[in-house]
């Protein structure tokens, strides 16, 4: 086994396109337990901690580029925290601040857990996943790049270098259920978000399915029987009906984390919640 | 850049440290502690939910247990150990002992780490500021009463010494 420390995404692309068996190592966070309880016994080790081009952060006309190997405190409450009100509330539910200093929105897509915190956001953004490889840059939409339960659409020359998300102007907000506060897999997840310039909502349920759901359903009946954009408040049937209709959407299953109908039930509830501070 | 590194250094508190016959899948943590001697961090859990291994990179808390030490090449690693010499402890060692907030001890090196990171990037931090920050550190023992005691206790120390 050999672990192998590029300076640079060049160098980092080529010993991967030498050694495509190898596994890539940002935070660890995910890895490292994997290794620990001997789930995994890796073969060639890439450490992208020495890569610096995958920590830049970009302001773009339209949005930002988000180096994928940024650590999450830094959307959480660090200089990055403006990007996405929705992204830094997700940041600041994963683990604990020692999980936050090392885990990656890189790692979160690598591993494709359902449960994984940001990619409800990013599915909910439309975010671009930028892959890149010895051959050149090809850009994924969030959507085709999850494929499953840990599965994705990376292979395996290629490094995910950063996450393309666009500017919104409107309400974005994300909800979480766990069994605590600090240091919990969520049970339940979703993600809203108004983008008030093209009068559009995004909603995305995680850890109700093999992967991240877009309740497209919840989302058109929305569109056309609510105005977010005006200050008339909500009634309670439209806001019940969201629920319902982005439950419904759900395929949750029961495991050792919590029930089917348990999950189906929350993501109603979480729905409806950020649906009301979607109003304030 | 390193490969097939059989043979690998790091900075442990200032000082390089060589790391010989390791395999290269094994935690700093356990590097620490078994190659290289530095007994203070604890490891209770190996999967970041506990925070007894909490060391310093780069001057980020972290769990040492989910970093891959062949990894932590070229940074800067601060340990317990490297917060105060043992036979004479830092006022955060102190106020852990004057308030009783060790009882088993094995959550304190962690926590020593933790907190130590807590006031050097926040001099006053709230109450909710000091439970977030420790909330990656799990003390079976004291109910943590006592471990905010001590926080509380420094703060208003370090903050008398300076005016
Ligand atoms: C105690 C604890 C609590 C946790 N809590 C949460 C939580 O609340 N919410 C949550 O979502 N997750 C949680 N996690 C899981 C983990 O922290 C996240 O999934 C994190 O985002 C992983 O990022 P990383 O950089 O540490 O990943 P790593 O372990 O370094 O990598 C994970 C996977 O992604 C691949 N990868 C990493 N970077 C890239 C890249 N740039 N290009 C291609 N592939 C890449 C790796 O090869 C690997 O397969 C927790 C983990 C622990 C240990
Ligand atoms: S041993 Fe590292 S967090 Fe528990
Ligand atoms: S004193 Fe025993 S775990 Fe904290």
């Amino acid at each position: 086994m050999t672990i192998f420390s590029p300076r640079s995404l060049t160098e980092a692309l080529q010993v991967l396109n030498e050694h495509p068996a190898a596994r890539l190592l940002a935070g660890g966070t995910d890895t490292m337990v994997e290794i620990n309880f001997r789930h995994f016994e890796p073969s060639d080790i890439i450490s992208l901690r020495h890569v610096q081009e995958l920590q830049v952060f970009e302001t773009l006309s339209t949005g930002y580029r988000l180096g994928a190997a940024i650590p999450y405190k830094q959307f959480e409450n660090g200089s990055f925290s403006h990007v996405s009100g929705a992204l830094s509330e997700a940041s600041r539910t994963v683990g604990s601040p020692q999980i936050r200093a090392t885990g990656t929105i890189g790692g979160n897509l690598g591993t494709c857990s359902p449960a994984g915190d940001t990619l409800p956001v990013l599915s909910a953004l439309d975010a671009q996943i930028e892959l890149s490889s010895i051959n050149g840059i090809r850009m994924l939409s969030i959507h085709d790049f999850m494929l499953g339960v840990k599965r994705n659409a990376r292979v395996s020359n290629e490094i995910i270098t950063a996450i393309h998300i666009p500017k919104i102007n409107g309400f974005q907000g994300y909800a979480k259920v766990g069994v605590r506060n600090a240091m919990v897999i969520s049970i339940a997840s979703a993600c809203l978000i108004h983008n008030m310039d093209k009068s559009h909502i995004a909603l995305a349920l995680g850890a109700v399915g093999p992967t991240i759901i877009r309740c497209r359903t919840a989302e058109k009946w929305l569109t056309q029987n609510a105005d977010l954009s005006t200050s008339t408040a909500l009634t309670t049937e439209v806001i019940e009906e969201f629920g319902r209709l982005a439950a419904s959407e759900a395929l949750p299953i029961t495991d050792h984390r919590s029930t089917a109908e348990y999950r189906k039930h929350a993501v109603g509830v979480l729905a409806q919640r950020l649906l009301k501070r979607a109003m304030k | 850049m390193s490969t097939s590194s059989e043979i690998y250094s790091l900075r442990v508190n200032g000082t390089d440290q060589h790391v010989k016959d390791a395999w290269i899948g094994e935690s700093l943590l356990y590097v620490l502690r078994e190659r290289l001697g530095f007994m203070g961090s604890k490891g209770a859990c190996e999967q970041g939910e506990c925070g007894s291994c909490t060391v310093l990179i780069n001057n980020d808390a972290v769990c040492s247990c989910l970093v891959m030490a062949a990894s932590a090449i070229d940074t800067d690693i601060i340990t317990v150990e490297g917060l105060a010499p043992s036979e004479s402890p830092n006022d955060i060692q102190q106020a852990f002992v004057a308030e009783g907030a060790v009882q088993c001890g094995f959550c304190t090196p962690g926590l020593i780490v933790a907190v130590h990171h807590l006031l050097e990037t926040n001099s006053s931090p709230s109450e909710i500021e000091v439970k977030e920050a420790l909330s990656g550190n799990i003390c079976r023992c004291t109910g943590y009463g006592r471990i905010f005691s001590a926080v509380q206790l420094v703060i208003s120390q370090r903050e008398k010494s300076i005016s």
